[in-house]
């Protein structure tokens, strides 16, 4: 096969940009990582992301992509080999893409908005995410295997992998507690699996410097959300 | 068994529209219900309890939602005429333009037609910026899918006569000719595309009173 050059743009504590990295890690595709500092954005990132100027960024063979969950796609369509990150059955498939903008567009952006904010901003956003995670712990207890991909780590485990690990960062931050054990035991058990896989494991960034870097975020944020 | 494959929409929503043109591209017989969105049918409720929204697809008993989702779904379970593109470069190139129309302008180009007037200027500026994009996206191509209609230009269905509609009930203009000729080509070669033209909101006058009496006139000191 001709020089399979797969370059990836992106930013250590970014769900965004590692969900991607353990999609390509799981399949075994080689890779160049390059770090992208996202507060102070190489002319290389504005360049290869001109309508968004965000990481995750994919370069394959000089043919440039962006957005992660877009980017997943690519990686199973093109790499065809174990684990085959979506479902074969479009039925399947179309609930895994279904519930991965659920756990985005709900549960993330209510997580990430009540960390960052305090009084009746922060309740509401709180209730919300709350909300959006008990709906996601119903389909995690409808699922009677291993991971959401079946015996595998697949597209929906990658799409909701943050909850497992920084989830639990944000609610430490914002003093909040949005997925309580008690309360969501499927989902609690299927994080823990999730974060066992030896391939995430290794793919985490330090949870220390998560702590700080939210707590800074928080600060920064907190009067502009 | 026989096949059903019934639809969930509003005569008026780009989104359930989406979804008819590909259902019609494809050849696919469905059963159609209109739903009155402010006293929503159980049906629906019983078929997409998280969002509540139209449209949903529900093949054989079960529910598809959301307009994008179900496009793909729709092509990977009818053969015949290819909406989306088999190389998955331009899969996800078409992907990402789709994500780009709904996440960044609608949101702008509503803003832009009924935001607050003092950033109107600005709003319509944004949306303008937002545009340029999908123009220098459409570029000498006839179609965003190339020869034929595609996945992308059915998603930017929106762009093709909802923008119009929105236009003319707010008295904003966006996309002039001037500023926007290839996509202003697109737009034109689309509507009178077969496949589409069936398939748009026939009363035009009522799409706009519609929109006029849920948003407002519009910012008033429209320059463009």
């Amino acid at each position: 096969m001709a020089s399979q050059e797969v370059k990836l743009l992106g930013f250590w504590v970014s769900p965004f940009s590692i969900r991607v990295e353990w999609a390509l890690k799981l399949k075994g595709v080689d890779y160049e990582y390059i770090e992208e500092d996202i507060f102070n954005k190489s002319s290389r990132l504005l360049e290869l992301n001109p309508v968004h100027k965000k990481v995750p960024v994919l370069v394959h063979d000089g043919k440039v992509m962006a957005e992660s969950f877009i980017l997943l796609e690519y990686i199973d369509e093109t790499w065809k080999q174990d684990p085959l990150l979506l479902p074969q059955d479009p039925y399947e498939r179309s609930k895994a893409r279904f519930w991965a903008r659920v756990a985005e567009e709900k549960l993330l952006e209510y997580s990430f908005t009540a960390m960052c904010t305090h009084g009746e901003k922060k309740e509401q956003a709180l209730k919300s995410a709350v909300e959006a995670a008990e709906k996601i712990e119903e389909e995690m207890k409808r699922n009677n295997k291993k991971f959401l991909g079946g015996e595998s780590i697949g597209y929906l485990d990658l799409a909701m992998g943050w909850i497992a690990y920084w989830l639990p960062v944000w609610e430490e931050v914002g003093s909040m507690q949005i997925v309580d054990p008690s309360q969501f035991p499927a989902t609690t058990a299927w994080s823990k699996r999730f974060l066992d896989h030896p391939v995430i494991k290794q793919n985490l960034p330090p949870r220390d410097k998560m702590l700080v870097y939210f707590h800074e975020r928080r600060k920064i944020l907190g009067g502009l959300v | 068994m026989a096949e059903e494959v019934l639809l969930f929409g509003v005569w008026g929503s780009p989104f359930s529209r989406r979804v008819e043109m590909a259902l019609k591209l494809k050849g696919i017989q469905y059963k159609y219900f209109e739903e009155d969105l402010t006293n929503k049918s159980p049906t629906l409720l019983k078929y997409n309890p998280i969002h509540k929204k139209i449209p949903v697809l529900v093949h054989n008993g079960k529910p598809i939602a959301e307009s994008q989702v179900i496009l793909e779904y729709i092509d990977e379970t009818w053969k015949g005429y290819p909406i989306f593109p088999k190389d998955p470069y331009e899969r996800a190139n078409a992907r990402f333009w789709a994500k780009f129309i709904d996440e960044k302008c609608l949101p702008g180009i509503f803003n832009a037609c009924w935001g607050e007037e003092k950033q109107h200027e600005n709003a319509v500026k944004e949306a303008c910026e937002l545009l340029k994009h999908l123009e220098n996206e459409i570029g000498e191509k006839k179609y965003f899918g190339g020869e034929a209609i595609g996945f992308l230009d059915i998603v930017a269905n929106f762009i093709g006569f909802w923008l119009g509609i929105f236009e003319e009930a707010s008295g904003t203009k966006l996309l002039t000719r001037e500023e926007f000729p290839k996509l202003s080509n697109w737009v034109g070669v689309f509507v009178s595309s077969s496949g589409i033209k069936e398939n748009l909101p026939p009363a035009r006058d009522k799409l706009i009173a519609y929109f006029r009496s849920q948003f407002g006139t519009g910012s008033t000191d429209a320059t463009k």
